[in-house]
């Protein structure tokens, strides 16, 4: 577990020493004051199409975080040639996967941490209440889901040879996941087989990144959602990070690292 | 003395990508044993596998066939690299680090203690001339201020075996010196270090034996002396064992 916390750390010191990183992170909290500060038709309810926006931009703005951060991982590993001192340490490479992808996914809990805290604040100075629980909720889903997708970029980028080719790639599958995953069932119905067969197989195969998507919780300020299904959903996104990883783990097991 | 790296029937090919492409045999059946305190000098002619060699020892690359151990460990196992040091051909670091947050990284990896972590760096901060530097990210240092990291990276965990994969290449005259003296202080220490050069005459000075690589085969094994022979210098044999005509004496 050492080397693990150790890889970790690398991670998330390389991350918070990037320009790009700050960048869209100013970007989107600007873009998000700049919301807050306006009052559309003097509507009392504006609030909520405002926070719907900013939320949105929120979770852009992790995705592109989490898949870009992931993606270029090992690429730049190989790349730079940092692998070579680095595997000459008594280190295997799953610990490296596992240290990249904990250092990935503690980075990107870090940046939804700030997200939710600068975005409740703001949403609490317009409604005069703040559900710290409901935001809890969706910030502990949202971050959950983002591992799910740093492991998939992880395994991505020891798969295709590019980081490029990879993040686009990460970003098609899991915009298809969040906006068709959920309709695969219904499409199924209507084909004729083996489509069928492949699509039903699709539907219970893909991760349903949808599951983690409570952004209408915070919006609406809804009831919370009981914990057993909360606690359920992690286990689901554990179950898939650790498919990812050690799938990862077995791609990378032999590949040559000169 | 006993062998801490061996090498048996050691053989590695890279399968070609394309479809018309032969196989390349970079190792063919290599049988080499480096002794507990000895400086080995590893030469060859670029492409003759001294750094495929290398990197099945680290465990870089999958022998085809063959094994390789260092302590008697196989070389796949991460615990067979707990007492080595190894120095690339050319600084690979991560660049938004400080010299000391490098050395403090890969010490955790060893599992050293904070304490000795500490002591540690100081000790080696001293030995390549880079305390002043220390907290400056590695982006900021001049190509031998690089190398020199690499060389304290390499001995952080006080090695009992330093693979070193061409130390001195890219050094101005001092810095091969310095390379040179801390071979030498490591051989006093015991140490054995393992190293591949493209500098003959720094090979006789410092290596107690040295092997030829050529082609993927070992062509010659054995003392400096012995090596060299009836030959002026270790450049000349070296020429003559890998079968490049030496021109004529005038």
């Amino acid at each position: 577990m050492k080397n693990i916390f150790s890889v970790a750390g690398v991670v998330i010191k390389e991350l918070y020493r990037r320009k790009d990183f700050y960048v869209l992170f100013i970007i989107t909290v600007l873009i998000c004051l700049v919301m807050a500060s306006v009052n559309i038709f003097n509507d009392a309810k504006i609030a909520r199409y405002l926070k719907e926006i900013c939320l949105l931009l929120v979770w852009i703005s992790a995705l592109v975080i989490a898949i870009t951060t992931a993606a270029r991982q090992i690429p730049a590993e190989r790349e730079n040639r940092t692998l070579l001192p680095l595997l000459a340490k008594p280190l295997s490479r799953p610990q490296l996967i596992f240290g990249k992808f904990l250092g990935c996914w503690l980075a990107c809990g870090l940046t939804l941490f700030c997200f939710y805290l600068f975005f409740g604040a703001l949403s609490a100075a317009r409604e005069h209440q703040w559900l710290v629980l409901d935001y809890f909720q969706a910030g502990l889903m949202h971050w959950f889901m983002l591992g799910i997708v740093v492991a998939m970029a992880l395994l991505g980028s020891l798969v295709f040879a590019a980081p490029s080719s990879n993040s686009t790639i990460c970003f098609i599958v899991i915009g298809g996941i969040l906006f068709v995953g959920r309709h695969l069932d219904q499409v199924a119905v209507s084909m004729h087989e083996p489509l069928r067969t492949v699509v039903n197989v699709l539907y219970y195969t893909v991760p349903h990144l949808e599951f983690y998507d409570l952004r209408d919780l915070v919006i609406h300020n809804w009831p919370l959602i009981a914990w057993q299904y909360i606690l359920l959903a992690l286990l689901y996104a554990a179950a898939y990070i650790l498919v990812f990883l050690l799938a990862a783990c077995l791609v990378f097991r032999r590949k040559p690292v000169n | 003395m006993t062998a801490i790296l061996q090498t048996q029937q050691l053989r590695v090919e890279y399968r070609s990508r394309e479809f018309h492409q032969a196989t390349k045999v970079a190792l063919k059946g290599l049988d080499l044993e480096v002794r507990a305190g000895e400086v080995f000098g590893f030469l060859g002619p670029n492409g003759a596998g001294k750094t495929t060699t290398m990197n099945v020892l680290l465990g870089f690359v999958a022998p085809t066939s063959g094994s390789a151990s260092l302590f008697g460990i196989d070389v796949r196992q991460p615990i067979a690299r707990q007492r080595i040091g190894y120095l690339p051909e050319l600084t690979y670091y991560y660049k938004f680090l400080t010299a000391e947050e490098l050395l403090r990284f890969y010490a955790k990896i060893f599992g050293l203690t904070r304490s000795e972590t500490d002591r540690r760096i100081v000790e080696l901060l001293k030995l390549v001339e880079l305390e002043s530097a220390a907290q400056r990210p590695i982006k900021s240092y001049s190509k031998g201020m690089q190398q020199r990291v690499g060389l304290a990276q390499s001995l952080i965990n006080n090695p009992d075996l330093l693979i070193l994969d061409e130390p001195t290449s890219g050094l101005d005259p001092l810095g091969r010196m310095k390379v040179r003296e801390i071979i030498q202080r490591l051989k006093d220490q015991g140490k054995t270090v393992f190293f591949s050069s493209h500098e003959l005459g720094e090979v006789e000075t410092i290596c107690d034996r040295v092997a030829i690589i050529h082609q993927g085969e070992l062509k010659a094994v054995g003392r400096v002396t012995e090596i060299t022979g009836q030959h002026a210098n270790l450049e000349k044999a070296f020429l003559d064992i890998i079968g490049f005509p030496t021109p004529a004496q005038p």
